[in-house]
C-alpha cells in the first residue's frame, strides 16, 4: 500500500498557504480535539506517542513538556525556526507550502503546555517564507485562532515571529533563548534547563517546526495510526530530504525506517544518482552526524556493521537508533547530501570545517580554537601540502572537543567532531594517498604560490615547513 | 603609538552615520509589547535601523540603546555577533551566495568565481557605483535547488553561470513574488 502523506499533504496543492484550503482539508480539527480535552491529558497523549523532537537530538516532546514545573505562573513557548544545517531544508518546505499546519501545532503545544506567548525564532536568511507565515498568522489572527478566547475555550496565546539575523548557533535551545532576549546568540550553562529557566528567567518550551507540526496529525487520526509508522524506537512519519548530485533532489515524506540506499536510489526518493556516478560517501542527516561510506566500497560479505571495515554503508537505517552503529551522533535531521565518486575528499573536508569554525560562538576555548585550527590543517591538505601527521592531529583534535567529554557548553563541538572524524576516520585512505602523492617540488610551488616569503626556509620530504618565522600557526594561516 | 591615550568617548561626526528616523523609532516602539523586556526588541530594531539606514551605524546603535535603555556596547555587542548586520555602508543590493556543501556539490564555486569576475569585486566588497554587495554565507536551506544565492530578498535557485548576466540585468532581481508583510519594510519617506 502506497504511503499517504501527511506532513506534507498540502504541498503541491494551489494557493496552500491560506487558511481556507487549509481548513477544508480538514485543517486546525486536532486543535478543537485538544479543546476537548485536559491540557494533561495532551501532554499524556504526546507522551505515549513518544514522539521525539525533530530537530536533531531526538529528545521525547512529551518528556520535555513534563520538565515543567507544576506551580509556573506563565511558560513560554519559542518555535525553533532557526534551520542553519546544511543541508536540510524540510521546515522552510512546511512554512512555505503549509505554514498553517506549523500554526495549529503551535496552538496544541501552547495548550497543553499552558503558553500565553509563543515566539517563532525564525532565521534571518528565511525572507519569503517570512512574509508567508506572516501573512498566514494574521489571518489565522482574524478567524480568531489567536487572541484571547480562542475558539471560546477560555485559553490565550499571543503568537509573534521573532527574526533572527543569521547565526546557526541560535538553533541550539539556548541561544535561542539568548537571542530572543537580545543578546548575543550564546548558549547558556545548562542546568537549569530551559523548561525550569528559559526565556526571561521563566519556564519554556522550545520545539521544532517539524516537531510541532506532528501534532495535529496525532490528534486527528489517532494514537493507532501514529505507532503503526516507524520503526521500534522511533514512531511516526519523516521528512526526508536529499541534495547534492541526485536525479530528484527534494523533500519526501516517509515513516521513519528507511534506508539510506532507499533514498538515493528509490523511485519515490531521491530517483538515483546523475550520469550514473556512484556514491563516494554521503551525510546521511545533516552534516554534524557524521559521514557514511558510499557504494564505491565493497558491500559487506554477510551484511554485518562494522565501520571499522571499509565497506559500504547505504543500508543504515534513518531512524533515531541505527545511525549509532556506524558510528554516527544519531539521525540528526534526516537531510542527506551525497558526495559523488569524482569530488576531492579533501575538499569535502575543507568545506565542513570551515562551516564549523565559521559558526561556532567563541565560548568554550576548544571549540573555538579546536574547530579554527582543524580547518587551517584542513586548509593546508587541501592546498597539497599536507603532513603524514596531520590526520592523526585531526583526530587527536576530535577527541578533545564537545559535550561527550564534557568540556563545552552546548554540542555544536560535537556536532562538528563528527563530521570531521568519521571523513578521516572513513577515507583514511584517500588522504593518505594524496598526502602521499605530494612531491616536495609540488608542496614548495604551493607554499611559494600562497607566501613566497616562506620558499626560502627549508623543505623536508614532502612535508610542509616545520616553522615559518617561529611560528607554526603563521604557516597554517596562509596556506 | 600603544602607550598613547586613545579617546573612545568622542567619535567624529562623520564616523557616526545617520541616525533613525522618527519613523523608524515608532516602528521600533511598537515591538515592545510582544516581549517582557524592551531590550528583547533588540533584533527587530536593528532590522528596520539596517533596512532604513542600510546598514547599522554608531548612531543608529546609539538610538537604538536609548530606546531599548540599554548601555550603547549591548548593541554594539549583539550588531558584532550575528552576520546579517553591517556596520558599514554596503551596496543596494546583496548578492549572499551559498557556499555549504550541496551548493558547492552542484557548482556553486564556479557561481561565486563568475560573479567575482562579472562585477569586479571579491567577497566582502562592494562595488564602486554602489549597486552590488558580495557576500557568501552558510547555507540558505535551499539545498534541493543548489546552487543558490539571494539578491536582498529574492532567491535565486539552480543558478548556472550563464544565467548570471540574465540575473544581474534584470532591475527586479531583488524582489520576492508574494504579498509582503509590511513588519520591518523601510519606513514609507513622503
Amino acid at each position: 500500500m502506497p504511503y499517504e502523506r501527511v506532513l506534507m499533504q498540502n504541498v503541491g496543492v494551489p494557493n496552500s498557504t491560506s487558511l481556507q484550503v487549509y481548513k477544508a482539508a480538514g485543517g486546525y480539527q486536532g486543535l478543537v480535539k485538544a479543546f476537548g480535552m485536559k491540557p494533561g491529558e495532551v501532554v499524556d497523549l504526546v507522551r505515549q506517542s513518544n514522539l521525539r523532537g525533530r530537530g536533531g537530538a531526538g529528545f521525547p516532546a512529551g518528556v520535555k513538556w513534563g520538565f515543567l514545573p507544576i506551580d509556573r505562573e506563565i511558560t513560554y513557548l519559542c518555535v525553533n525556526a532557526d534551520e542553519s544545517e546544511p543541508p536540510t531544508f524540510c521546515n522552510r518546505i512546511t512554512i512555505e507550502h503549509d505554514p498553517h499546519m506549523l500554526l495549529e501545532g503551535i496552538l496544541i503545544a501552547g495548550y497543553a503546555t499552558g503558553s500565553t506567548v509563543a515566539y517563532i525564532y525564525m532565521r534571518g536568511e528565511f525572507m519569503e517564507q517570512f512574509h508567508v507565515l506572516q501573512k498566514a498568522l494574521d489571518e489565522a489572527y482574524q478567524a480568531g485562532y489567536f487572541g484571547k478566547n480562542i475558539l471560546g475555550s477560555g485559553y490565550d496565546l499571543e503568537c509573534y515571529i521573532h527574526r533572527g539575523a543569521g547565526a546557526y548557533v541560535c538553533g541550539e535551545e539556548t541561544g535561542l533563548i539568548e537571542s530572543l532576549e537580545g543578546k548575543r546568540g550564546q548558549p547558556r550553562i545548562k542546568p537549569p534547563f530551559p523548561a525550569i529557566e528559559g526565556a526571561f528567567h521563566k519556564p519554556t518550551v522550545v520545539n521544532n517546526v517539524e516537531t510541532l507540526a506532528c501534532l495535529p496529525h496525532i490528534l486527528t487520526r489517532g494514537l493507532d495510526w501514529w505507532l503503526s509508522l516507524g520503526t521500534e524506537a522511533s514512531k511516526g512519519p519523516k521528512m526526508y530530504c536529499i541534495s547534492g548530485p541526485v536525479n530528484r533532489p527534494g523533500c519526501y515524506e516517509a515513516p521513519l525506517g528507511i534506508t539510506v540506499r532507499e533514498l538515493i536510489y528509490g523511485d519515490d526518493f531521491g530517483g538515483g544518482m546523475r550520469d550514473g556516478k556512484k556514491v563516494k560517501g554521503v551525510f546521511p542527516g545533516g552534516l554534524s552526524v557524521g559521514v557514511l561510506r558510499g557504494d564505491i566500497f565493497p558491500k559487506p560479505p554477510d551484511g554485518q556493521v562494522d565501520p571499522a571495515k571499509g565497506y559500504d554503508e547505504l543500508d543504515c537505517i534513518l531512524d533515531f537508533d541505527d545511525p549509532r552503529h556506524y558510528g554516527l551522533l544519531g539521525l540528526g535531521t534526516a537531510a542527506a547530501v551525497v558526495i559523488p565518486e569524482d569530488v576531492d575528499i579533501r575538499d569535502v573536508l575543507l568545506n565542513v570545517t570551515r562551516f564549523y569554525s565559521h559558526e561556532s560562538c567563541g565560548q568554550c576555548t576548544q571549540c573555538r580554537e579546536g574547530t579554527n585550527w582543524i580547518y587551517r590543517i584542513a586548509r593546508r591538505i587541501q592546498s597539497g601540502a599536507g603532513r603524514s601527521y596531520d590526520l592523526d592531529l585531526i583526530a587527536e583534535l576530535t577527541e578533545n572537543m564537545g559535550m561527550m567529554p564534557g568540556l563545552s557548553i552546548c554540542g555544536l563541538p560535537d556536532g562538528a567532531v563528527y563530521p570531521i572524524r568519521t571523513l578521516v576516520q572513513k577515507f583514511r585512505a584517500e588522504f593518505e594517498r594524496h598526502i602521499a602523492a605530494q612531491t616536495p617540488d609540488a608542496v614548495a610551488k604551493t607554499i611559494k604560490a600562497i607566501n613566497p616569503a616562506a620558499y626560502e626556509l627549508p623543505i623536508q620530504e614532502g612535508r610542509a615547513l616545520a616553522h615559518v618565522g617561529g611560528s607554526m600557526q603563521e604557516i597554517g594561516d596562509r596556506l | 603609538m600603544s602607550w598613547e591615550t586613545i579617546d573612545r568617548t568622542t567619535v567624529a561626526e562623520e564616523k557616526l552615520g545617520p541616525g533613525l528616523s522618527a519613523a523608524a523609532r515608532e516602528k521600533i516602539r511598537t515591538f515592545f509589547p510582544r516581549y517582557p523586556s524592551k531590550r528583547a526588541a533588540m533584533l527587530p530594531a536593528l532590522h528596520i535601523a539596517q533596512d532604513e539606514i542600510g546598514y547599522c551605524s554608531l548612531r543608529a546603535m546609539r538610538d537604538i540603546a536609548e530606546l531599548l535603555e540599554v548601555p550603547p556596547s549591548a548593541v554594539m555587542d549583539v550588531v558584532t555577533f550575528y552576520t546579517q548586520f553591517w556596520t558599514h555602508p554596503r551596496g543596494k543590493k546583496v548578492i549572499t551566495v551559498c557556499r555549504s556543501l550541496s551548493c558547492e556539490l552542484m557548482g556553486g564555486k564556479e557561481v561565486l568565481a563568475a560573479l567575482k569576475e562579472k562585477l569586479g569585486i571579491d567577497e566582502h566588497q562592494t562595488t564602486p557605483d554602489g549597486k552590488y554587495s558580495l557576500v557568501t554565507e552558510e547555507c540558505l536551506a535551499s539545498c534541493d535547488h543548489g546552487p543558490c544565492m539571494q539578491i536582498n530578498e529574492k532567491t535565486h535557485k539552480c543558478v548556472r553561470v550563464e544565467d548570471l548576466d540574465r540575473i544581474l540585468s534584470d532591475p527586479d532581481n531583488d524582489k520576492i513574488s508574494m504579498p509582503r508583510s509590511d513588519i520591518f519594510d523601510a519606513p514609507q519617506k513622503t
